[in-house]
């Protein structure tokens, strides 16, 4: 399979950029790179494909001399090097656009550039050689402003502009899209298709395989540390590609025929709540309903009121509001701490999973305790029942497929997708009136995903109703009913996921709350992203 | 090149192996220290470590010095657990033993059957109360209760020796700076003849009990523990940290008050204005060398009683400052913190990555 991109690679001309040879990698107890070959020629957009933990930030890494391969080499040029850190990698001409990103709120954009530049002697020249490349590359940025009053998507331009200003001959970006709205993706791929004009190598990193296919010319996919697979994306579907991915066939959630809805069971109204976090976002007159039986996705670029939504449902914040903002099954419970809320049948699953949703260095029987131990009868005077909590353990691991060695093993011990099965699972079985969940699939492989979309789809059959908080838009086509936008702490009105499109709410998603009147957005709006205030 | 190499998972073995190691590496420095004092290493740590507990005596004696050591590092292993620092031990204890002890004064010639046990829950009260102020310092103004409950510590024992010195002190006592004797019903009884131990051993057992079921089989237990390892899943579920603010300095006051009480009504009988060789502060390294556990504490409890037993004989025998107590202290919770590193970490010993096989 790698015979076909490598052979096809070695009749074009001259040396390849980047070639990597047989580089293998080991941690304690676990090969992260087992012997992975490829190359990337000058000007190429070469995506690199895999689940987690397939070890592709291991080999990011090695090429960014973060980690030393044990074994093979890599040829830059055509020439071996041995890349000692990141300044030798950037010496070299190699970029690095992080999935999170290292930045000083406090400081301005241009402050943000130069404590990332190896020398800067004049900040004049530096604020001319920015404002150049921000130019030349259709990255509107303002040198001064503050980073904390910018959107992700402007953050991430940081980012790149930092990069490009160092003429880096191969640009990596990890995950970029992840926190940008759909317009601001078009954006930067305008921008990573100038560049590989020019001439520069890109290793493009990203599980979402529809953007691989728009991009990308050239894929290597990894699977358990080993190249198992070469393609060119533009030939392929993003099904055959998460295939190849995940070595298996893939279906896709059985969303039912008929989908009836029954009587509202989550209800928020005017809710504003201001945020607790320093740089967080305050909600505002929020309103949703939840119909039993109804899956209703709330889209949106991270960080624009999301996380305080999460914490004002599940009854996590310090400060309440009106008993009325929120009512479960007809129950004003806004005033209500997590205990009494799912003592009225409401469960919930926040985004991360270590050390919110589950204790790392706590049992699977302690974790499944954790949520559950009323609900599920796990206590008596006052006393933990061993075993009823250790059998509520082993019903979660069976029903739900997880993979460990037992109800007694570490929630830390196991992978991100089956930590989150588990997590999912013990809400579920709760059998829950209403349920909300946060970022379902973060960061879970492909097969897990499935379980829990197809869980999802089967709690709602039997008429719960389901709030799925996801930035990711493939995630809340495949299994809501509707969809509301937030932005700005803001939400959109609902529509029905049947006639609604990609493009709109990627308006939404941008901040444009007024889609239902003739409102045509001004070209330049959208790239601003969520939360700015333009002066 | 020596280096640490972040461990996978905690290791289990080096959780209990770390206090073993600390106490073999304090061994080795102590008798380092006693060599370069010009005394003969071995014969000084025979004197220190075994001559007391030779014979019955001693090991009656090590009971009753493990007592208030038991008894206190219990709660604050509690503490510790749910990350409430409560440094201030030694003054919850003195504000057990004034108001436990101030009840058996002003009752100085009751025989009431009555006296003992009232003046128990009068000793856990004080504690409590004692503790309860930098809880309320703590949930309301977010003051740090390490220093607050320290502070109160110096408070305490100023007002213990303010009491014995004026109102309190022993009408006939020719102007010595102590109380009264306690009448006999206000005393311990004394559990096996001819010994000091007395009924506090048997009630600290009771405590080590009660302590493992509470940590490990209860909800409240469980709510500690996860308020200390998360406070997000906590938040999350509704476990609300400031009430296991209130609840661990509680008990942990109430149980130093306790201990503070068994002191003054077992082996002292009367209030002095020193009634601890700082069992509140040796309690916090109890707590630590038995992993915060209540049965690690009992074991703990008994080693640490051995140096106070070991420090008094090398004061007799070989002449060496009382200060000797407190170092061995020391350094044993020194190495007990860096040999805790081992269980995050691994040492190893060149550059070489080894290689592990697939999983």
């Amino acid at each position: 399979m790698t015979g076909d991109a490598g052979a096809e690679a070695m009749t074009g001309a001259g040396h390849a950029q980047l070639e990597v040879r047989g580089v293998t990698k080991a941690f304690p107890g676990c090969l992260a790179n087992d012997d992975i070959s490829f190359r990337i020629e000058p000007g190429e957009i070469h995506a690199l494909l895999g689940e987690n933990g397939a070890g592709k930030s291991t080999l990011v890494k090695i090429i960014y001399g973060v980690l030393q391969a044990d074994q093979g080499e890599v040829l830059w040029d055509g020439k071996p090097v041995t890349i000692h850190s990141p300044h030798d990698a950037r010496e070299m001409g190699v970029g690095l656009v992080f999935q999170h990103f290292s930045l000083f709120e406090t400081m301005t954009v241009l402050e943000n550039i130069a404590l990332a530049m190896n020398d800067v002697r004049d900040m004049e020249v530096l604020r001319k050689q920015v404002v150049e490349v921000e130019k030349t590359y259709g990255l509107p940025l303002d040198p001064d402003r503050h980073v904390y009053t910018l959107s992700v998507g402007e953050r991430q331009r940081i980012e790149i502009v930092r990069c490009l200003l160092q003429n880096p001959k191969l640009l990596i970006l990890d995950e970029p899209t992840s926190v940008l709205t759909p317009q601001e993706v078009e954006k930067l791929f305008e921008t990573l298709r100038r560049l590989a004009d020019e001439g520069c190598a890109i290793l493009y990193i990203s599980h979402k395989l529809h953007e691989v296919k728009a991009l990308c010319q050239k894929a290597t996919v990894l699977r358990g540390g080993k190249v198992v697979g070469g393609c060119d994306p533009r030939e392929e579907t993003a099904k055959s590609m998460a295939e190849m991915m995940i070595g298996q066939k893939l279906t896709a959630p059985d969303r039912g025929n008929d989908r009836t809805f029954g009587d509202v069971r989550l209800e928020v109204s005017n809710l504003s709540l201001a945020s607790e976090e320093q740089f967080g976002t305050d909600l505002k007159d929020v309103n949703l309903t939840v119909r039993g039986g109804e899956i209703l996705g709330v889209a949106g670029v991270a960080g624009n009121g999301q996380n305080e939504l999460f914490q004002a449902l599940a009854g996590e914040t310090e400060q309440f509001a009106a008993p009325d903002n929120i009512k479960i099954d007809g129950t004003s419970v806004a005033h209500f701490g997590p205990r009494r809320r799912r003592r009225l049948g409401a469960t919930f699953v926040p985004e991360e999973r270590n050390g919110h949703g589950a204790i790392p260095d706590m049992s699977l029987a302690e974790n499944g305790f954790l949520t559950a131990f009323r609900r599920m009868a796990l206590t008596a005077r006052g006393l933990i029942r061993e075993v009823p909590t250790r059998s509520f353990a082993d019903t979660i691991i069976k029903t739900f497929d997880v993979r460990t060695t037992g109800a007694a093993a570490d929630a830390g011990s196991l992978s991100g997708g089956n930590l989150q099965k588990f997590i999912v699972g013990r809400e579920i079985l709760q059998d829950p009136g209403v349920l909300v969940i946060s970022q379902p699939t973060w960061g879970v492989d492909a097969g897990a995903a499935t379980a829990i979309h197809q869980a999802l789809l089967d709690l709602a059959a039997k008429g719960t109703a389901v709030l799925v908080i996801s930035q990711d838009l493939d995630e809340i086509f495949a299994i809501c009913d509707s969809v509301v936008v937030m932005a700005e702490g803001k939400l959109s009105k609902p529509r029905p996921m049947a006639d609604v499109s990609i493009e709109e709410i990627g308006l939404l998603m941008g901040g444009l709350h007024d889609l239902d009147g003739d409102a045509t957005p001004a070209n330049g709006t959208l790239s601003t992203g969520g939360r700015v205030d333009q002066a | 090149m020596i280096r640490l190499e972040p461990r996978r998972s905690h290791s289990q073995a080096m959780v209990y192996l770390s206090p073993v190691l600390a106490i073999v590496m304090t061994l080795i420095v102590g008798g380092i220290i006693f060599a370069f004092m010009g005394k003969n290493p071995l014969e000084a740590l025979y004197t220190f470590f075994i001559l007391p507990i030779s014979d019955s005596y001693g090991v009656s004696e090590l009971f009753v010095k493990a007592t208030p050591l038991v008894i206190i590092a219990v709660g604050l292993a509690m503490g510790f657990r749910a990350n409430v620092w409560n440094i201030g031990a030694e003054g919850q204890l003195t504000m057990g033993a004034i108001f436990g002890g101030g009840l058996a004064l002003y009752f100085y010639d009751s025989q009431s059957v009555f006296l003992l046990p009232a003046m128990l829950v009068f000793g856990a009260i004080g504690g409590a109360l004692w503790g309860a102020i930098p809880a309320l310092l703590r949930t309301r103004f977010n003051a740090n209760e390490i220093l607050t409950s320290l502070m109160l510590t110096y408070v305490a024992t100023l007002f213990l020796s303010y009491l014995v010195h004026g109102p309190w002190r022993n009408p006939e006592g020719f102007n010595f700076p102590e109380s009264r004797p306690f009448p006999d019903a206000g005393l311990l009884p004394i559990i096996y003849d001819g010994t000091r131990v007395h009924l506090g051993t048997a009630i600290a057992v009771f405590v080590v009990i009660a302590g493992w079921l509470l940590l490990s089989k209860s909800l409240i237990g469980f709510q500690l523990r996860v308020v200390g390892k998360a406070p997000q899943a906590a938040r999350h579920v509704g476990f609300r940290q400031k009430r296991m603010v209130w609840f661990t300095l509680l008990l942990s006051g109430g149980l130093s008050g306790l201990a503070g009480l068994f002191e003054v009504a077992g082996p002292i009988g009367q209030l002095q204005p020193s009634i601890s060789p700082g069992y509140g502060f040796t309690a916090i390294i109890v707590a630590f060398l038995g992993r915060l556990h209540p049965v690690g504490v009992l074991f703990a409890g008994l080693i640490m009683a051995l140096t106070y037993l070991g420090g008094e004989l090398a004061q007799i025998s070989l002449g060496l400052p009382s200060a000797v107590t407190g170092l061995f202290q020391g350094i044993l919770l020194f190495f007990l913190l860096a040999c805790d590193v081992l269980t995050k970490y691994r040492i190893r010993v060149g550059s070489v990555a080894t290689k592990g096989g697939a999983v």
